[in-house]
C-alpha cells in the first residue's frame, strides 16, 4: 500500500515534469525576436551596455582589452553625455581559448543572456545565426535604412564584410582581417647557414631548411600546428594553408573536401615533419601546446612557425605580447607560404595564404538595441579604429585607416600588399566548424603515428556525418 | 538495512506513532520532496528528454530540435570513442579507487593506529589537505608537477623532457586521483579499525599469527562492511569525477577521456547536447547498477 502510493506520487511527479518539458527545448526561441520591439528603451536617459570580448588586460589580446576599456568606453560615455544620455558601459573580458569562449557565449545566448555587444569569430556567424543567437542587424535595429546608410560600410571591402555576414545578410561589423605567413628566427637561420631573406618556393624547400636547422642543438626546426588541442589554430595555421597549396579548398561548389589526393598530400607533409624529428609531436598534443610553441619561438628554440600577423602584433610584440621578443624587429623574419610546387596552388598560384577575422555583433535580446547600434557605429568610426591601434599597425576593417597606418610597419604592409591579394577565406557555412574539427582529428591521427591513409579514411567518415550526406562530400 | 519502524513492519500498515496526521506529516516532508524533485528528479527527466532529441548547442537544431527516438543510444553503442571512454573509466576506477585509494587508505590507517597522536594528526592533516583543496588549485599543482619543461617530477628524477601527461596520461591520472581521494578511505578505515576488539588481536599475536594472517582472519571479518561501503562510495565518485579534464582535457587524442570528460567534450566542444545527454543517462544507469550490486553484497553479509 505504502509503496504503491509512493510509486503513484513518483509517477505523477514524473508525468507532470515530462509534460512541462515537452516542447520547452529550443522552440521558445522562435517567435520571440519578432515580438520584441526594436525601439524598446530608445529614449531612455539611463542606459547600461556590456561589451564582451575574448581579450583581457595583461593576457590574451591585451591591447584590444586596453583599448575597449580605457579608450572606447570613456569616449563613448562622454559622447553620449553630450547628447544628454547617461550611459554606463561595462567591459566583460575573457582570456580563454577561442573554443572555450565560444562555448560560454553560446550557453549565455541560448539562455537569452550574455553581453549586449560581443565579438565573435567570422566562422561562428553561420551557426550562431541558424540557432537564432544573433539576428541580421536590420532586424535587431529594426530599421533597414538606418543600418544600411551607415557611412562606414563604404570603407569596408566586400571580402571583409563577409566575415560578419551570413546568407547575404549583415549580422555584425567586422573588425579587420589578417593573413598567414611563415615566420622564421633569423638568428637560428644564420647559425644554420640559411639566408636572412629566406623565401621557400615549395614544400620541399621548407623541409630542406628544416633539415639544416635540425643540426642545431635544442632547436625544433618547424612548427606547423596539428592536433585537436590547438582547435581552430590547427586548421587555420596548418591544414588550410597547406591545402590551398595543393590547389584544393575545403568547400568547392557546395561540396566539402573528402578523402582526396590533395588531402592526403597535406597529411603526408604532416607525416614527413612529425615522424622525422623536424617537428615536435608532443607539443601538438599538449593542452597548452600553442602557447608553449609561442614561448619556444620567443626563446629561440623554434626555427620556422606558421602563423597570422596576430603573432607579430600580439605574441612576440616587445611590449605587450604574450611571448615578448625584445629583438623582434631584427630577429623575426617572414616569408610567403609556398604552394606544394610552384604553380600548384589554388588558382595556379605559387604562393598561398588564408585569412580570417572576427565581427562585433549585437545581442538580439539586448535591452537597448538602438544604443547598442550607436555604440557599434562609434566603435567602427575612423577615429576609433585609428585610436584602437594606439600607434601600432594592424589590418583594420576600414580602407581609409589602413592606407594611413600600414606603411609604418613593414610586416603588416607586407601582409596588406603581398598576402591579401593571394589569400583565401573560409566558407561562412554553418557546417564548417564540424569539418574543421574533422581536419584537426586527421592531423592528430597522423602525428600520433597513424598512416596517412587510415587518417584520411577516418576523416572521410567524419565529414560525411558532419555534412549530412555522402553527396555533399568530394572524394578521390 | 532494517528501518526504524521495524517493529510494525509487515502485515499492518504503519500506525501514526507521532500523532501528526497525514496532512501535517506531508507538510514536514514536503520541503525535502520539493528539493529532491527540483534537483534530482527534474534534471534526470530532463536528461532523458534531451537524450531522445538531436538538440545542439548552436545551429538549426538549437532552435528547433526534433525527436530522434533511440538513435542517440544506438549511436553510442557503436561509437568507438564511447567504448574507449568506458574502458578508460574502468581503468581509472579500478586503478585509482578500488586499488589505489582503498589500499593506500587502509595502509595509512593501519600504520597510524599505533603511532603517537602528534604524528598521526600531522599525517592526517596533510592527507586531508589533499582532499579538501579546490580541484582547480590541485590541478594546477599537478600540471606543474608533471610538466615537461621544468616540472617538479622531472627535476626529482632527472628525466628532463619527459612529458608525463602526454606519454602516460592514464597512469598520471591514477596516481593523481589516488593522492587526491585517499583521505576518505583513511578516515573511514581508521574508525573501522577501532571496532576490532583488541583482545582478538592480542590472541592472534599469542598464537603466532603473521601480520598478513592477522589482517586476513581477524581484522578483515570485522571491517568487511566498511570495505564494501567505502569501495562503493569511492568508485562511484571516481567514475563521475571530472577533475581529469583539468589535467589532460581528455587528451592526447582521447587517451585519457573518461566518460564524464567525454560527455563534456561531446556536449560543449562538439555541441551535441542531445547525444551527450543520452550518454549521461547511460552513465546514470551504470551508476545505479553498480550501487545495486554493492547493496546486494552488503545485504548478504548482514
Amino acid at each position: 500500500m505504502r509503496s504503491l502510493s509512493r510509486l503513484t506520487t513518483a509517477g505523477v511527479l514524473g508525468a507532470a515534469a515530462l509534460a512541462l518539458l515537452t516542447g520547452c527545448l529550443g522552440s521558445s526561441d522562435k517567435g520571440s525576436s519578432g515580438g520584441q520591439d526594436a525601439n524598446r528603451n530608445a529614449d531612455a536617459k539611463k542606459v547600461e551596455l556590456t561589451i564582451g570580448s575574448n581579450s583581457v588586460k595583461g593576457g590574451k589580446s591585451s591591447a584590444g582589452a586596453t583599448f575597449l576599456s580605457d579608450v572606447l568606453i570613456p569616449k563613448f560615455v562622454a559622447d553620449q553625455k553630450g547628447k544628454g544620455v547617461d550611459v554606463t558601459v561595462k567591459f566583460q573580458g575573457d582570456g580563454s581559448d577561442d573554443e572555450v569562449y565560444k562555448q560560454k557565449l553560446s550557453l549565455d545566448l541560448s539562455n537569452k543572456s550574455g553581453p549586449d555587444l560581443f565579438q565573435i569569430d567570422g566562422i561562428w556567424v553561420g551557426e550562431f545565426a541558424q540557432a537564432g543567437y544573433i539576428k541580421p542587424l536590420t532586424d535587431t535595429v529594426g530599421d533597414a535604412a538606418k543600418v544600411n546608410d551607415w557611412d562606414g560600410w563604404k570603407q569596408i571591402p566586400e571580402s571583409v564584410q563577409a566575415l560578419g555576414s551570413y546568407n547575404g545578410q549583415r549580422y555584425g561589423v567586422p573588425g579587420g582581417t589578417d593573413g598567414r605567413v611563415l615566420y622564421f628566427n633569423k638568428k637560428l637561420f644564420q647559425q644554420a647557414g640559411l639566408p636572412a631573406d629566406w623565401q621557400p618556393k615549395s614544400w620541399d624547400d621548407i623541409i630542406s631548411a628544416g633539415q639544416a636547422l635540425k643540426k642545431l642543438p635544442g632547436v625544433t626546426p618547424i612548427q606547423i600546428n596539428a592536433g585537436t588541442a590547438m582547435g581552430e589554430a590547427t586548421t587555420m595555421q596548418g591544414v588550410l594553408p597547406l591545402l590551398v597549396g595543393t590547389g584544393a579548398t575545403v568547400n568547392t561548389d557546395g561540396k566539402w573536401l573528402g578523402n582526396t589526393p590533395q588531402l592526403r598530400q597535406v597529411l603526408d607533409f604532416y607525416h614527413q615533419i612529425y615522424s622525422t624529428g623536424l617537428g615536435d609531436p608532443v607539443l601538438q598534443k599538449e593542452a597548452k601546446g600553442r602557447d608553449k610553441s609561442f614561448a619556444e619561438f620567443a626563446a629561440n628554440k623554434i626555427g620556422i612557425l606558421g602563423e597570422s600577423d596576430y603573432f607579430w602584433r600580439s605574441v612576440v610584440e616587445p611590449k605587450e605580447g604574450v611571448a615578448k621578443m625584445a629583438d623582434r624587429d631584427t630577429a623575426v623574419g617572414w616569408a610567403l607560404i609556398p604552394a606544394m610546387k610552384p604553380g600548384s596552388g589554388v588558382k595556379g598560384q605559387d604562393f598561398v595564404s588564408m585569412s580570417g577575422g572576427g565581427a562585433t555583433v549585437i545581442n538580439p535580446n539586448t535591452k537597448f538595441p538602438q544604443q547598442a547600434w550607436e555604440l557599434l557605429q562609434f566603435m567602427n568610426s575612423a577615429d576609433m579604429v585609428k585610436a584602437s591601434l594606439d600607434g601600432a599597425a594592424k589590418i583594420t576593417q576600414r580602407s581609409d585607416v589602413n592606407s594611413e597606418v600600414l606603411a609604418s610597419d613593414p610586416m603588416l604592409s607586407f601582409i596588406a600588399d603581398k598576402v591579401l591579394p593571394i589569400t583565401q577565406f573560409r566558407p561562412g557555412l554553418a557546417e564548417y566548424p564540424k569539418i574543421s574539427a574533422a581536419l584537426q582529428q586527421a592531423t592528430a591521427d597522423v602525428v600520433a603515428g597513424k598512416s596517412t591513409d587510415a587518417a584520411a579514411s577516418a576523416y572521410q567518415k567524419a565529414v560525411e556525418t558532419a555534412a549530412g550526406s555522402k553527396d555533399k562530400v568530394t572524394s578521390n | 538495512m532494517t528501518s526504524a519502524s521495524a517493529p510494525v513492519r509487515g502485515r499492518t500498515p504503519a500506525r501514526d506513532v507521532a500523532g501528526l496526521g497525514v496532512g501535517r506529516a506531508f507538510g514536514f516532508v514536503a520541503p525535502a520532496f520539493l528539493l529532491i524533485g527540483a534537483f534530482l528528479i527534474f534534471p534526470a527527466l530532463w536528461t532523458i528528454y534531451i537524450g531522445i532529441t538531436n538538440y545542439r548547442l548552436t545551429g538549426v537544431e538549437a532552435v528547433s530540435p526534433s525527436i530522434v527516438g533511440l538513435s542517440n543510444y544506438t549511436k553510442a553503442l557503436n561509437d568507438a570513442l564511447f567504448h574507449n571512454a568506458l574502458w578508460l573509466t574502468m581503468v581509472f576506477v579500478l586503478g585509482s579507487a578500488i586499488i589505489g585509494q582503498n589500499v593506500l587508505g587502509f595502509t595509512l590507517a593501519w600504520i597510524m593506529r599505533r603511532t603517537r597522536p602528534a604524528v598521526r594528526r600531522t599525517v592526517e592533516a596533510f592527507v586531508l589537505l589533499a582532499w579538501i583543496l579546490p580541484s582547480t588549485v590541485v590541478a594546477y599543482l599537478w600540471v606543474a608537477f608533471f610538466d615537461r619543461d621544468g616540472g617538479t617530477l622531472n627535476g626529482l628524477l632527472g628525466t628532463q623532457g619527459t612529458a608525463w601527461l602526454i606519454d602516460y596520461p592514464m597512469a598520471c591520472l591514477v596516481v593523481f586521483n589516488t593522492w587526491r581521494g585517499t583521505a576518505f578511505s583513511m578516515m573511514l578505515y581508521s574508525s573501522a579499525l577501532q571496532a576490532v576488539p583488541p583482545s582478538q588481536l592480542e590472541s592472534a599475536r599469542m598464537v603466532g599469527a603473521s601480520g598478513w594472517q592477522t589482517l586476513r582472519d581477524v581484522v578483515f571479518p570485522h571491517i568487511r562492511g566498511h570495505v564494501l561501503t567505502n569501495t562503493l562510495l569511492i568508485s562511484l565518485w571516481t567514475a563521475n569525477d571530472f577533475s581529469p579534464f583539468l589535467l589532460t582535457k581528455g587528451g592526447p587524442n582521447h587517451e585519457s577521456e573518461t566518460v564524464p570528460v567525454y560527455i563534456y567534450n561531446v556536449a560543449l566542444q562538439g555541441g551535441e547536447l542531445g547525444y551527450s545527454s543520452a550518454i549521461s543517462f547511460l552513465l546514470l544507469i551504470a551508476n545505479l547498477l553498480v550501487s545495486l550490486v554493492y547493496l546486494r553484497l552488503l545485504r548478504r553479509r548482514s
